[in-house]
């Protein structure tokens, strides 16, 4: 495994995104605690930043769950950079069960650590309704709506690090490969105007 | 960062204030954060309580002299005005209840030393080189003094230090006077930039926000138990008499090290233009404070000293890429304007000065400290100002940049980078040096009036 030292390449320059990578992580989640403004930071892998919350249900609740689908589906449909804040990768909401109760698992892929934007993301979740399919979890804060820093210990409780990522293109933003797409839109209309 | 100048100002304020609206309590809250003296002199003095009873006596002693929002400007002939803040080992040295300082927020209990890694003040700005004592536990309290002139802040330094003296359970760990420097026409730090071109208008104050800068902030993101911009005011520290009506500060005394800045602008343009250029392109302002987002290639003094003007402009329509202003540059860090999330969240108000003397053009760097003494107000430290610490002034990352910090004020080593884009190829300063260094700092609790004299009627052990 890779020392605490060298685990993430500490400046862009060192981050290759033509070699593959894989970083395992310890069973803590980070190398070396880093502060962030609601507790310590996840680092920054080859997969970008990112999380992954593990909750229990509140019983009955999982069509209400399977329902905040559908809003945030058309949430982005009408406005499409609606989530932009969070500068986001991918989002993944699975339920499953575990004998005779249901989970709901959150993973997102993000370009910053969800520390630096928290209160940004709170407003956003609750604009769009993502706070409200957490108030079928057990244990979500009932005062959420005015106590950020409750809502974030929520999230920090139930984060379940990942023990290994790997990146393809290790570190590359969305901005970045969405940048690459436009640049390559560019020379293809470039080369059809030359023809 | 702020000067101590514009007497002009408090004139303007008073007429502007005759239609506000009652909801604010101006005759409990301190004047700090909502009235700026025509101040042209000020001394902090940073204190340890010996006993809570050594503090609850200096304390009580000096509230009738503290200013309030309703009286700071009430009468022109007004030649002092006074603040009071408390760090948190400060409060609980008064003797405030342990159940009420637990839910005082974490940040503020924790003291800005100890948030270091939160705010990116490592390296030379770290607190371990701090002066003046900041950095101690033993910082229970500060008294800000701003004064109409020199003789007059000399003469309250005098009285002070005779009460201090007389109380006997008060211990002063360490003080700075500032002065502002000239000329005294308009405010301005030492490298020369033009300041206090951008500060929020709180609603219910009854003054106008200078077009450009959006509508008036709720009360509440500035003073604790008002409605903010989120919805009805937060929950309150209790007992509520000690939290109502006040408002958190940041502190932080930023050296400048006008010889280097000086020595920068020179090694990256030949001409004074171009040296006045690339200053510009640091700030985001050319130093007279006309911004380049509307004077891109050209100083503009005019529209700098124009306060209807000098504000009136965004990023995302009128500058997306930076060839005006620098994605990078001071002002599009410490406000992104349009290119931000939640702004109004994010927004507080800035005093302060300069201390230490002014460095005369043409001469080299004599060695002695001068820079800006600066206080930052609102509600919530850790979701105003360090988040702009932490995001806009040292994230590397910060709009995609990669590996820059914010080129004035960031903790700077040598190891960033500043990109000044330009067409066709855009110039990209590797390496930029400190020109400032955090010499100290505290977190601090401005209470009400009212919240003074109930910490003043406290005893031990409560």
């Amino acid at each position: 495994m890779a020392t605490a030292a060298t685990a993430t390449p500490s400046t862009p320059k060192e981050r290759d995104w033509t070699k593959p990578s894989a970083m395992a992580i310890p069973k803590e989640g980070f190398f070396t605690p880093k502060q962030g403004r609601y507790g310590p930071i996840y680092p920054q892998t080859p997969a970008c930043h990112g999380f992954t919350i593990i909750a229990k249900i509140k019983p009955g609740r999982e069509d209400a769950i399977r329902a905040y689908g559908k809003t945030i589906e058309k949430a982005i449909a009408d406005l499409p950079d609606a989530l932009a804040t969070l500068k986001l990768h991918y989002l993944r909401w699975v339920l499953f069960d575990i004998g005779k109760d249901t989970y709901f698992m959150y993973q997102g892929i993000f370009d910053t650590d969800f520390d630096k934007y928290t209160e940004d993301a709170v407003a956003l979740f609750t604009k769009y309704g993502v706070n409200t399919v957490f108030e079928n979890l057990d244990g979500f804060p009932e005062d959420w709506k005015t106590n950020v820093p409750a809502f974030v210990k929520f999230v920090r409780e139930h984060q379940c690090p990942s023990f290994l990522e790997y990146g393809e293109y290790p570190y590359v933003s969305a901005d970045e490969i969405k940048k690459a797409l436009k640049l390559k839109a560019a020379f293809a209309d470039m080369l059809d105007l030359m023809q | 960062m702020s000067v101590l100048q514009q007497s002009h100002r408090i004139s303007q304020d008073l007429t502007k204030r005759t239609d506000q609206p009652a909801s604010l309590d101006f005759d409990d809250i301190q004047h700090f954060l909502m009235s700026r003296p025509p101040a042209r002199a000020a001394r902090y003095e940073f204190l340890s309580f010996r006993s809570g009873v050594g503090g609850r006596a200096w304390l009580t002693g000096l509230i009738d002299k503290v200013g309030t929002a309703g009286a700071v400007g009430s009468s022109l002939l007004d030649a002092r005005w006074v603040t009071v803040g408390f760090t948190w080992n400060g409060l609980q040295t008064l003797g405030v209840a342990e159940a009420s300082l637990a839910n005082f927020p974490e940040e503020f209990r924790q003291g800005m030393a100890a948030r270091a890694g939160v705010l990116g003040t490592t390296g030379a700005n770290h607190p371990d080189h701090w002066v003046g004592g900041l950095a101690s536990p033993n910082l229970h309290a500060i008294v800000v003094l701003f004064a109409r002139d020199v003789a007059e802040r000399e003469r309250c330094r005098g009285e002070h230090e005779r009460y201090v003296a007389q109380c006997g359970g008060v211990e002063v760990l360490s003080s700075l006077d500032l002065e502002a420097i000239p000329p005294f026409d308009y405010a301005h730090e030492h490298f020369g930039y033009r300041d206090r071109l951008s500060q929020p208008v709180i609603e219910g104050t009854g003054m106008e926000p200078t077009p450009g800068s959006g509508p008036p902030i709720k009360p509440g993101e500035f003073f604790l138990g008002y409605p903010d911009e989120e919805g009805p005011a937060a929950a309150l520290p209790q007992p509520e008499i000690l939290s109502r009506n006040g408002s958190y500060v940041a502190y932080l005394r930023m050296q400048e090290h006008v010889g280097a800045f000086r020595d920068f602008l020179r090694a990256h343009g030949e001409t004074p233009e171009q040296q006045e250029l690339i200053a510009a392109k640091l700030m985001g302002r050319w130093r007279s404070g006309a911004p380049l987002v509307l004077a891109p290639d050209k100083d503009d003094p005019k529209l700098g000293a124009d306060s209807q003007r000098s504000n009136d402009f965004n990023y995302a329509k009128m500058d997306p890429h930076g060839y005006g202003c620098p994605l990078g540059a001071h002002i599009r860090r410490m406000n992104p304007r349009d290119t931000a999330a939640n702004m109004n969240r994010r927004k507080m108000i800035r005093r302060g000065g300069t201390y230490g003397p002014p460095l005369p053009e043409g001469v080299p760097d004599d060695g002695i400290e001068r820079g800006i003494a600066a206080f930052v107000g609102c509600a919530s430290l850790v979701r105003q100002f360090e988040f702009a610490m932490n995001v806009w002034t040292n994230d590397p990352n910060f709009h995609e940049l990669g590996n820059e910090r914010d080129p004035i004020f960031g903790t700077q080593d040598g190891t960033f980078d500043m990109t000044i884009p330009k067409r066709p190829i855009r110039k990209k300063i590797i390496g930029l040096p400190a020109f400032t260094t955090i010499r100290g700092g505290a977190y601090l609790f401005l209470p009400g009036i009212k919240a003074l004299r109930y910490l003043g009627s406290l005893s031990d052990g409560v």
